[in-house]
This record gives structure tokens, C-alpha cells and sequence, in this order.
């Protein structure tokens, strides 16, 4: 597919690219906002959803992959939800930040990736999430004291729900296996 | 009556009273839970949002696990935990590469055959309203409830394939079953901010707060959910002071269960006033 503008033709290597690694029929944008109006985060991303795609068929990758917009979303699925043209943004975004990681891009938006990375790791090491060593290394990388969730996260911790010791599956070595493969077939 | 159960990881810290309430229900209703053996994290949202393969395979761990114990259908109680399942299952079901891949680096072979359901659909549709009603020893004197289903439960529906996405009912119709009196409000699908929480908790903090004044606004005296972020995001990040029940709280109180005492304490909005003031507790 090649789309000319007053500036000259497009580059759609970067729309075709994205769309057979996300499976979205991205082409069939018509921009009728729906995605934009219902969500949630839209106020706080640097482009809103439907900017984005309008972007990735135009080929403006290292914009797309530097955004915030691909970090705020939390993938609440009420743009997929409601797309007209069944185009799923959530499973987008995901296929996006995948994309700017792997291809070395700056996260825009640094506490986020480093919060998922933090769980990430916590379920690595037993198998299941533990929010006390997950937090810790988020705010040892981050360097975000997480002053609004302090007070209220230690009143959790009082009422015994963020025990000290993490909960361990047996089958250690199967998850083990598991993050080497997932991690290496990238 | 039974069921495989996975709990997952916040039942043992951050949604302790989510299942310490389920047990106490079903063991009032008379169903079995058998919890999967050796059960691993669903992957949650950081999975997902970071690597797609492993966001597939931690899930199908648990699938396999739940095939083996071969305990009847897996029940989830944790809405995010039930999603991450539910969108392993369509790969699984409708991929045949994409099956094949987990099928191998998981180690195990997939059957179609195992159903995967949220609680709140295991009560509704499979133990049935009628039963849970002949259980009801204290009926919730038309407590105004805000049913709040939040994202997972009902989006994707053509993954979840579970009540409408706009305006589902099947909290409402439970409550309504319990005696309580569910409002009729515009946010219940509305998202709670799930991790930007952490990373955003002022962020986080409007999204809940329009949440929380509009249930009031809609004459609620409480909102009852079945996710364990929506819960604590909501009890976290508001400051109107509405007591945020998990739904099996108030099943809980409406078939008087014991050990209820042992869920109030963990909250950090009592709802010990509001039930007390409803001649509930």
C-alpha cells in the first residue's frame, strides 16, 4: 500500500510491520474517535489513541515507540470494546511497548516500565507475586519514595495483608524454564 | 457439586478477605473448591504489557495444572486473574501455532474440554440464584448497593464472553437476590486506574473519585466488586469513606457465615457502621 501526502509517498513498512505482529487490521482506521472519547488515560498521554494510529500508518515510528500515550495505557479494553472496525488499541499498546524495547527506545514514561519489570521479576523468583520485594526494587530503581501510597501501605501491611515472606510455588525450576524460554525465543 | 479453584497471588496478602469470604459461602452453599495444585501468578497486567509469549504461558501453567486435578471446572474468583486466563484459553482454543508454541515450552497438551469461569458466573449460572437464596438467613434489607464490575470482568467480551460490556447485570441481579437494593449508575465499567496506582496514584486518584461520587450520587450506601485491584484502588484512593466489599462479603453477611469479624479488620474503610446501622451486624 503506498499513501501519497503534499509531502511526498509514505513509508508503510512500519504499519505493516505492526500489523502482523499485533494482528490488527490497523488500514481500517477511520478515525472516528470512539477509542479517544471513551478512554480513560487519553487525558494524560502525550497522544491520544487514535493520534497513535493515524501515526503508525503515516510511519512515524521513532515518535510512536518515544510516546507516553504507550505507556499509559492500562489496557482496560473499552477502545477494543467499542471500535467500530474491531480494531483491539489495548492488544496495540502491548505489541508496541513490546516493539520499543526490544528495537532499544527510551521508555518515555520510566517508573511505569520499571514497575512492570519489578513484578515481572517478583513472579520470576518463586513463581508468585510478592508485593513487598516487587515494591522495593521499584523504589530502589525508580527512586520514587511513593509518598502518596506510604501511609496507606503500611496500614495494609498492619492489617497483614503484605506479608514479609513471599508465597513459593514447588515447581521453581518449570517457571524457571518457563522465563528462559519466553525470554530467549524474543 | 465441585470446582478447581485459583486463588491467586493477592489471596494470600492484598484480597485476604476475598478468600476468606469465598470459602466461608461455599462451604455455607455446600460446593467443593479444589484448589489447583502448585498454582503459579496469572501473569497479571505486567506480563502482558512487557512480553505477549510469557503473558500466555504463565496462565497455561495453571491450565494444565487444573486439567490434571480434573476437579470440574476452574472457577476464579480474582476478575484480572480470570481475564489473563481467558485470553491464554482463546490462543489455546482458536491458534493452532500459537497453541502449539505454549503447548511446548509449557509441557503439556492442551484439552478444549476444561471450562474456565468467574466465580460470580459459577454462582449465577451454574449453582443457580434459587439455591443461593433458600440459603439466606439475613436478607440485606435493601442495602443500596453500587454493583462496580470495573474492566476484566467484561472486556474483551468476545473473550470473557461473560455479561453485557456496557451494562452488565449479574453482580446486580446477586445482590438483588441477597435483598440488597442495587442502584441503577453509569461508571460501573468504568476503569479504576488498575497499576498506574503505583506509578500515578494522583492519576489514580480522580479516576476513583469520580467512580466513588458518582455511586453516591446514585443514592449508593456501598460498592461491592470482584477484582482485588479495583478493591483496593477504591479503598485506597478515595476520600468520601464508602465502604468497598468484595461481593462474597456480602453473600457472607446476607447467608450469616462465621469468622465475618475476621474480613472488617482487613479493610481500611470499615464497613462495620454501615452494617451495623443496617441492623446487619
Amino acid at each position: 500500500m503506498e499513501t501519497m501526502t503534499s509531502a511526498g509517498k509514505v513509508d508503510s513498512s512500519f504499519l505493516k510491520e505492526v500489523e502482523k505482529r499485533s494482528g490488527e487490521k490497523l488500514s481500517l482506521c477511520y478515525q472516528c474517535l470512539k477509542c479517544t472519547a471513551g478512554c480513560p488515560t487519553a487525558p494524560y498521554m502525550d497522544f491520544r489513541p487514535n493520534n497513535i494510529v493515524r501515526m503508525i500508518q503515516m510511519g512515524m515510528r521513532k515518535e510512536v515507540m518515544e510516546s507516553s500515550a504507550i505507556w499509559f495505557c492500562v489496557y482496560c479494553q473499552t477502545c477494543g470494546t467499542r471500535c467500530p472496525n474491531e480494531i483491539h488499541i489495548g492488544i496495540l499498546m502491548d505489541t508496541l511497548r513490546e516493539m520499543a524495547m526490544e528495537e532499544g527506545f527510551h521508555a518515555k514514561e520510566k517508573n511505569i516500565h520499571l514497575f512492570h519489570e519489578a513484578f515481572i521479576h517478583s513472579v520470576g523468583r518463586g513463581g508468585r507475586a510478592h508485593e513487598v520485594t516487587m515494591l522495593m526494587e521499584y523504589m530502589l530503581k525508580s527512586r520514587d519514595l511513593m509518598a502518596d501510597s506510604l501511609f496507606p501501605g503500611v496500614i495494609l501491611f498492619l492489617k497483614g495483608k503484605f506479608p514479609l515472606l513471599p508465597s513459593l510455588v514447588h515447581g521453581k525450576e518449570e517457571i524457571k524454564k518457563i522465563f528462559e524460554r519466553c525470554t530467549k525465543e524474543k | 457439586m465441585k470446582f478447581s479453584y485459583f486463588p491467586g497471588c493477592t489471596d494470600h496478602s492484598s484480597s485476604l478477605e476475598y478468600g476468606l469470604s469465598t470459602h466461608e459461602v461455599f462451604k455455607a452453599l455446600g460446593v467443593e473448591l479444589v484448589e489447583i495444585e502448585d498454582w503459579n501468578c496469572c501473569g497479571a497486567a505486567a506480563t502482558h504489557s512487557l512480553n505477549r509469549l510469557l503473558s500466555l504461558c504463565l496462565p497455561a501453567r495453571n491450565i494444565s495444572k487444573a486439567q490434571s486435578a480434573q476437579a470440574g471446572p476452574l472457577a476464579v474468583p480474582c476478575a484480572g486473574c480470570f481475564s489473563y486466563l481467558k485470553r491464554a484459553e482463546n490462543v489455546l482454543k482458536n491458534d493452532e501455532a500459537g497453541r502449539k508454541e505454549i503447548e511446548e515450552i509449557v509441557g503439556f497438551t492442551y484439552q478444549p474440554s476444561l471450562e474456565i469461569l468467574a466465580l460470580v458466573d459459577v454462582i449465577l449460572n451454574r449453582i443457580g440464584l434459587e439455591k443461593v437464596q433458600e440459603k439466606v438467613k439475613k436478607p440485606l434489607n435493601g442495602l443500596k448497593v453500587a454493583c462496580y464490575y470495573g474492566c476484566a470482568l467484561v472486556r474483551h467480551p468476545k473473550i470473557t464472553q461473560l455479561d453485557d460490556p456496557e451494562n452488565p447485570q449479574y453482580l446486580d441481579r446477586l445482590m438483588k437476590s441477597l435483598g440488597a437494593e442495587p442502584v441503577e449508575w453509569s461508571y460501573k465499567v468504568d476503569c479504576c486506574g488498575a497499576d498506574l496506582a503505583m506509578t500515578y496514584p494522583k492519576v489514580v486518584k480522580k479516576m476513583v473519585g469520580k467512580i466513588v461520587s458518582m455511586a453516591k450520587e446514585a443514592g449508593a450506601q456501598c460498592i461491592t466488586t470482584s477484582c482485588g485491584l479495583c478493591q483496593m484502588n477504591l479503598e485506597m484512593r478515595q476520600d468520601v469513606g464508602l465502604p468497598i466489599f468484595y461481593f462474597t462479603e456480602l453473600m457472607g453477611v446476607a447467608l450469616d457465615v462465621e469468622k465475618k469479624e475476621n474480613w472488617w479488620k482487613r479493610h481500611l474503610i470499615s464497613p462495620k457502621g454501615l452494617l451495623k446501622s443496617s441492623g446487619l451486624l
